[in-house]
């Protein structure tokens, strides 16, 4: 049996299926905390997912740094975001991938204030 | 018996803390917001409690999805600072209250809200950022001991806005019922419309937030009534942790004074927004 889930335009839900989905991946995120395991990412990314076990596709989106398919595949922002950061990505350059607009314009859109739901500023 | 005497709402985006952190108050893309608490900040200096409570939620540091708490309590002596990643807010570690504490967890499991308690806490800018806003130079320590209560915003299906007022009503039952004479604050942190993730990253809504901001002085039941689904369509994704100043308010006394409000876009990728409430309003007979 399936549930209903909340089904909003453009707006993922971080619910108890996503979760689970995303489980390993977020706690390879949250990990990401310390310095020692950022070097240990670092020196080899893919021996670190697998040894937190990551399904394939997780593995290649954080290969490639792919942050849409990290939220599809059940990163929460918050723990994507840990990875972001050790990047020196910020939520506006995040913001820009998921909108597609880019960095500089999705932070131009926040400081004229903020994003419409009908499409307009 | 312990009083509260006001009651703070406020945002708790990182980038506050961080603007505060690296002496950026002044720069022209904060200012305004800053210039906004600073009403907020003289009352408050002149209105210290003898214990907080922040209700807040936590981001990915002091706790993971192992345990995803609905409510918790913090009952400790001391909450370290947590290091989200790249060293500490330079700000001092929290003092607790645990005699409070374990008052409260008695008073609300008594009344039928089954917390989580939590011996041990790092608590992350959730918490911080808003002391910060309260006390923007708290030097070697916080203006008091404050007390953690932690509420899960982030993983669906989050408390409903009615589940929250109705623990802040028995929160503020709680601590009237302590016997010792206290003066108590509480923040109630988050907010307000923002979105992080998906195509409608950077949704603000001005609308839904000016009616929160009224509602929440003069007419909170009429928030509590909104649905979760309601809250996420209407304030983001991210907006619902709205939900945590309804915990604020319910401990707060039917009629309060505002002393001060203010309402900023944007802080990072959110509506920023900030209420003061004077607690100590003669009530209606």
């Amino acid at each position: 049996m399936t549930e209903d889930r909340l089904d909003l335009p453009g707006t993922p839900i971080f619910d108890g299926e996503t979760s689970r989905r995303g489980f390993r991946m977020n706690k390879l995120f949250m990990s990401l905390r310390t310095a020692q395991n950022r070097e240990r990412f670092l020196a080899d990314e893919a021996a670190y997912c697998a040894e937190f076990g990551l399904s394939a596709e997780q593995q290649t989106a954080v290969l490639d740094r792919d942050w849409q398919a990290m939220i599809d595949l059940g990163g929460s922002i918050f723990y994507v975001y840990k990875l972001a950061m050790m990047d020196g990505r910020s939520m506006q350059y995040l913001g820009g991938v998921f909108t597609g607009m880019g960095e500089e314009d999705f932070l131009a859109a926040m400081r004229a204030g903020g994003r419409r739901d009908d499409g307009g500023q | 018996m312990a009083e509260v005497i006001w009651g703070l709402a406020t945002s708790h985006v990182p980038s506050i803390g961080a603007a505060m952190d690296r002496g950026k108050a002044d720069d022209p893309n904060w200012k305004a917001l800053f210039d906004g608490y600073a009403p907020a900040r003289a009352w408050l200096a002149e209105h210290t409690p003898d214990v907080a409570i922040v209700v807040y939620n936590d981001h990915a540091n002091g706790i993971d999805l192992d345990f995803v708490p609905t409510f918790g309590l913090g009952t400790a002596e001391r909450y370290d600072v947590a290091d989200e990643g790249f060293g500490r807010r330079p700000v001092p570690d929290v003092v607790g209250h645990p005699e409070l504490s374990l008052h409260l967890v008695k008073s609300l499991i008594d009344e039928e809200f089954d917390l989580t308690v939590f011996q041990e806490l790092d608590v992350d800018h959730g918490f911080t950022v808003p002391l910060s806003v309260w006390t923007p130079d708290p030097g070697d320590a916080w203006p008091c001991p404050v007390i953690p209560l932690l509420v899960n915003v982030i993983q669906y299906p989050q408390p409903t806005a009615a589940r929250c007022y109705a623990l802040g009503q028995a929160l503020g039952r709680a601590i009237r019922s302590y016997p010792e004479d206290l003066t108590v604050g509480i923040l109630g942190t988050g907010g307000m419309s923002h979105q992080l993730a998906g195509t409608r990253a950077g949704f603000i809504n001005p609308e839904f937030d000016a009616m929160w901001m009224e509602a929440i002085e003069k007419d909170p039941a009429r928030l509590a009534r909104l649905s979760r689904e309601e809250l996420i369509a209407q304030a983001g994704s991210e907006g619902i942790e709205l939900i945590m100043w309804l915990i604020m308010r319910g401990a707060l006394n039917d009629e309060v004074v505002k002393v001060h409000s203010d309402y900023f876009v944007p802080a990072s990728n959110t509506a920023a927004g900030i209420a003061l409430f004077d607690n100590r309003a003669a009530q209606p007979a």
